[in-house]
């Protein structure tokens, strides 16, 4: 029977996945119509005006209902993870905040005076304004993965015993923390590259339909640039995640590999079938079929082919690095986050007695064992692996579509400087039918992103089973069936909408 | 500048974020009136659009709102959010139902056909503001939970807010279930701010729309909805003024928090008015201009500014009850069955570094105000016809 932890996690990830289909085309068209729009401005040509006016038709319809779901993720963490709220809040609230103030109001100020603005401002003034809903969304994106960083690599903060909470330390560690400089370029340059091709595959069902081939050649050129530039980049950026993952979360990277055992000279699978029984530290195979790059995960972890890398075994039992650093076993770290967590009562018990030497010596006990703190709300040491299957192949559907999006650019732009493009009926319907994979892509990534740091709400801070509110299960499964409910209608009234309108066409004036 | 002063700075500003949000509420209150007021298509277009060119203000008003007070009173979001769950679900869930029937009501292939949004939009302009009120209104009532920050440790049971009714909210709105009759005053509150939605929203229109036969209807309307809104109103300040708040005594410490003692005050909120004669000042000239921008606008013939007066007034009007609520040692967010659990600034605040963080972000709020009013004033210039809604240019 699921508990009120499942559902507050199904809720949670239910309302992150369907948020992240509307975001991610609101920032990549964002970028392509506003090129079209100055394209307009630069050449006086009505042409690109109209043209980017049929873009922001539909990007109008996919706008609405992302501004809507991302209120309901915004007001999740204190309904659902009030626990986590009161424990973090004073580094996460801050983010969020900002999100608002500097982004938000951008983006809404803006995307109003795009909409309704064409008769009433200046070319120029337009122009900007469309630029400014993108540069808003982008800002915000910024902001709230800032905030999902610090989820995964807390940093800038020191615990207060006094109350009971963690606080703000440095706000440059946060706002500029390499990780969330890392999330904000993969997960911007992956919005692009879905802007991009959402827009050469409706281009390309209107050159199937062998209908406006002016509009859909000029919008894929735009629109292939992009891609192609956005998917070359992502190559660098995934690098960095991947980097940045093996020194933060080696977890995360294990079970994305479903290495058990790791060591030097490791290879990265490429494919294979995974072992859905494998048990930690049992002798069953964890891959069955799999086709290995040899070298490869040492390499692209450590930049040394020969370079170690952890597996969950040895993340669960302890291990010492070539280079002679010891990494505790997970039960260690289980005990000495008890042993941080008995200290803390400690002092909260001298504190109310007044006893300041017993103070002092429980909160260096208490600082000594604070990065372990989370630990101490494990049971079961294999609670601390993720779900391996899950994220393995995740991990490869977003790496192998992303490889096809760079093949797919590489094509388009080609063809498309050597005016190629209209007769290639077969690379139409594949540009049609690539949107729904840019979807999954992303999609992917953020299961790999979230379920990969499982048990965690916190990184090594706070498990999901303490982050929730004092809820009833029932509560959150009933609210969970009314928005799924409710986003069901809506995706369905939307994409209905935004086929309509396709099909309707871009209206010229010239 | 102390802890205490960017305490105080940051439940100003969670107060003005709230002020502007209520004020905001008139594209609720419009569209609370669209299956009333308007009778024909083009009516209701008209004002579908009036609102639709605002309402994404609103929404991140609020949003702001929610992110601004978690930032600077971290406490009171994990409390009231994960407490009074179905209060703010039902919040979000009336919102989410208005941010996509703009978009999508006179679109091909929607689904549901124009009604139904039109009834999303309705449900939201009444729920909404209804439920924001009642919300608020807590403030003043108070709501049963308990507060124990060492549970953290407590592996059996971690839970640092909890909340006394299984309810989780309902209880807010619906008096019963052992709970104090005080409930019923969360609804005057509601319906209050629901009634003042709804003139906001028609004097918007008023000031937005250029359509003579449909602002008649309007001016007709504002008078019954501000005899309501008194009603409720008034209603509510007189409870207020006579009832019995929560102060904070800070030479005390508790025995068991070792915080400041919580007691109750009787004619706390009055107190709070005669001692805060700033406070006062502020929430008297928004009544008065809450007041005015109505009466000119029934009286005085042409009169269209309404909105600015009725408008800046909500913004002072609400101001000034959240900072009675909030300043001169009260408790802001009283709790009924554990008093000392009850949320003060000084117990419910982020840290002195991310307050004076967010303080410096917090420059930037003029310059944001700034860019919005010309906007504003950029779209406003043309007024709404039923030209413009027949015609082919961009609308909703």
């Amino acid at each position: 029977m699921e508990t009120l932890i499942d559902w507050s996690r199904m809720q949670f990830a239910m309302t992150a996945i369907y948020h992240w289909l509307f975001v991610p085309l609101t920032i990549g068209l964002a970028l392509i119509m506003a090129v079209m729009e100055t394209i307009y401005v630069k050449t006086g040509k009505l042409f690109w005006r109209d043209t980017a006016k049929f873009w922001m038709k539909l990007f109008g319809i996919n706008f609405a209902v992302g501004v809507a779901t991302g209120l309901i993720l915004e007001f999740e963490f204190g309904t659902n993870w009030s626990n986590y709220s009161f424990f973090v809040g004073d580094i996460f609230g801050a983010p969020l905040a900002i999100e608002g103030i500097v982004a938000f109001f951008m983006e809404a100020t803006f995307v109003a005076l795009m909409f309704f603005g064409w008769d009433k401002i200046s070319k120029g003034a337009h122009l900007a304004s469309t630029w400014l809903t993108g540069i808003g969304a982008t800002i915000s994106a910024w902001w709230i993965l800032v905030a999902n960083a610090w989820m995964q690599y807390p940093v800038g903060m020191k615990f207060n015993p006094d109350t009971v909470r963690n606080e703000m330390m440095s706000f440059i560690d946060v706002a500029f923390s390499p990780m969330a400089v890392t999330k904000f370029t993969h997960t911007v340059l992956s919005c692009w590259i879905l802007g991009a091709v959402f827009v050469v595959g409706v281009a390309g069902w209107f050159l199937i339909k062998n209908r406006e081939s002016k509009f859909a050649l000029s919008s894929i050129k735009v629109a292939a640039v992009v891609g192609f530039v956005a998917s070359i980049l992502t190559i660098v950026t995934g690098d960095t995640s991947a980097k940045m993952v093996y020194k933060t979360q080696p977890m995360k990277l294990a079970a994305v590999e479903g290495l058990y055992d790791g060591g030097t000279d490791v290879g990265m699978v490429g494919f294979g079938i995974i072992n859905p029984n494998k048990q930690p530290s049992d002798d069953q195979k964890s891959i069955y079929a799999e086709l290995k790059i040899p070298y490869m995960l040492s390499w692209l972890a450590t930049e040394d082919i020969h370079g170690f890398v952890p597996g969950i075994n040895d993340i669960l039992n302890g291990y010492t690095t070539p280079e002679g650093t010891t990494v505790l076993s997970a039960e260690e770290k289980m005990g000495k986050g008890r042993i941080a967590q008995q200290a803390l009562s400690d002092y909260r018990v001298a504190k109310q007695a007044n006893d300041k030497a017993t103070m002092e010596q429980a909160k260096s006990i208490l600082e000594e064992n604070m990065p372990y703190f989370g630990y101490g709300y494990i049971n079961d040491k294999t609670d601390l692996v993720p779900n391996v299957p899950l994220n393995f192949y995740a991990f490869r559907i977003m790496v192998i579509l992303g490889g096809f999006f760079i093949l797919l650019f590489i094509v388009l732009f080609l063809m498309s400087l050597r005016r190629k493009l209209e007769k290639q009926k077969w690379l139409h319907w594949i540009a049609l039918l690539s949107i729904p994979l840019a979807y999954i892509a992303g999609q992917a990534g953020w299961i790999v992103a979230e379920t990969g740091r499982q048990p965690w709400a916190i990184q090594d801070l706070m498990p999901v089973n303490a982050a929730v509110s004092d809820l009833a299960a029932s509560d959150v499964k009933i609210t969970f069936f009314i928005f799924l409910a409710l986003f069901a209608v809506l995706l369905i009234a939307e994409l209905r909408i935004l086929c309509k309108a396709i099909k309707k066409g871009p209206k010229f004036s010239e | 500048m102390d802890y205490t002063f960017f305490q105080n700075y940051w439940w100003f500003l969670v107060s003005l974020l709230g002020g502007l949000l209520v004020f905001l509420l008139f594209v609720q209150g419009g569209n609370a009136l669209i299956m009333f007021l308007g009778k024909s298509d083009t009516e209701r277009t008209m004002m579908v659009n009036s609102t639709g060119r605002k309402w994404e203000f609103t929404f991140t008003t609020l949003v702001t709102f929610g992110g601004a007070f978690f930032a600077s009173f971290p406490l009171f979001y994990s409390t009231s959010f994960g407490g009074a769950y179905w209060l703010w679900m039902l919040i979000l869930f009336t919102f989410v139902l208005q941010a996509v029937s703009y978009e999508f009501r006179n679109k091909a292939g929607n689904l549901l056909g124009k009604n139904t949004y039109h009834i999303f939009l309705t449900i939201n302009g009444l729920l909404g503001p209804l439920l924001l009120g009642a919300a608020v209104a807590t403030f003043f009532t108070g709501s049963g939970f308990h507060i124990a920050k060492e549970n953290v440790v407590n592996l059996a049971n971690p839970i640092i807010s909890s909340w006394d009714s299984a309810w989780h909210g309902l209880e807010e709105l619906i008096g019963c279930c052992g709970q104090p009759a005080s409930n019923w005053w969360n609804y005057v509150l509601g319906l209050a701010v629901m009634f003042l939605a709804q003139i906001l929203g028609l004097l918007y229109y008023i000031n937005n729309i250029d359509n003579e036969e449909f602002i008649k209807k309007c001016r007709k309307a504002l008078k019954i909805e501000t005899v309501l809104f008194l009603i409720f109103f008034l209603t509510f300040l007189v409870r207020t003024l006579l009832a019995t708040g929560y102060a904070v005594d800070t030479q005390t410490l508790d025995t068991q928090t070792h915080e400041p003692t919580i007691y109750t005050l009787p004619y706390k909120y009055l107190h709070n008015f005669l001692e805060m004669p700033t406070v006062t000042v502020i929430f008297l000239v928004g009544v008065l201009a809450v007041l005015a921008g109505i009466l000119l606008t029934i009286f005085k013939k042409g009169f269209k500014k309404g909105i600015w007066f009725s408008g800046i007034g909500t913004v002072l009007t609400v101001l000034g009850l959240l900072l009675c609520v909030g300043y001169n040692n009260t408790a802001y967010y009283p709790s009924t069955s554990d008093m000392q659990s009850s949320l003060t600034l000084a117990n419910s605040c982020s840290s002195l570094f991310t307050l004076k963080v967010m303080s410096a972000v917090s420059l930037l709020i003029p310059f944001v105000l700034l860019y919005i009013f010309f906007a504003w004033r950029a779209l406003d210039k043309k007024k709404i016809t039923s030209q413009e809604m027949e015609g082919d240019g961009a609308k909703y």
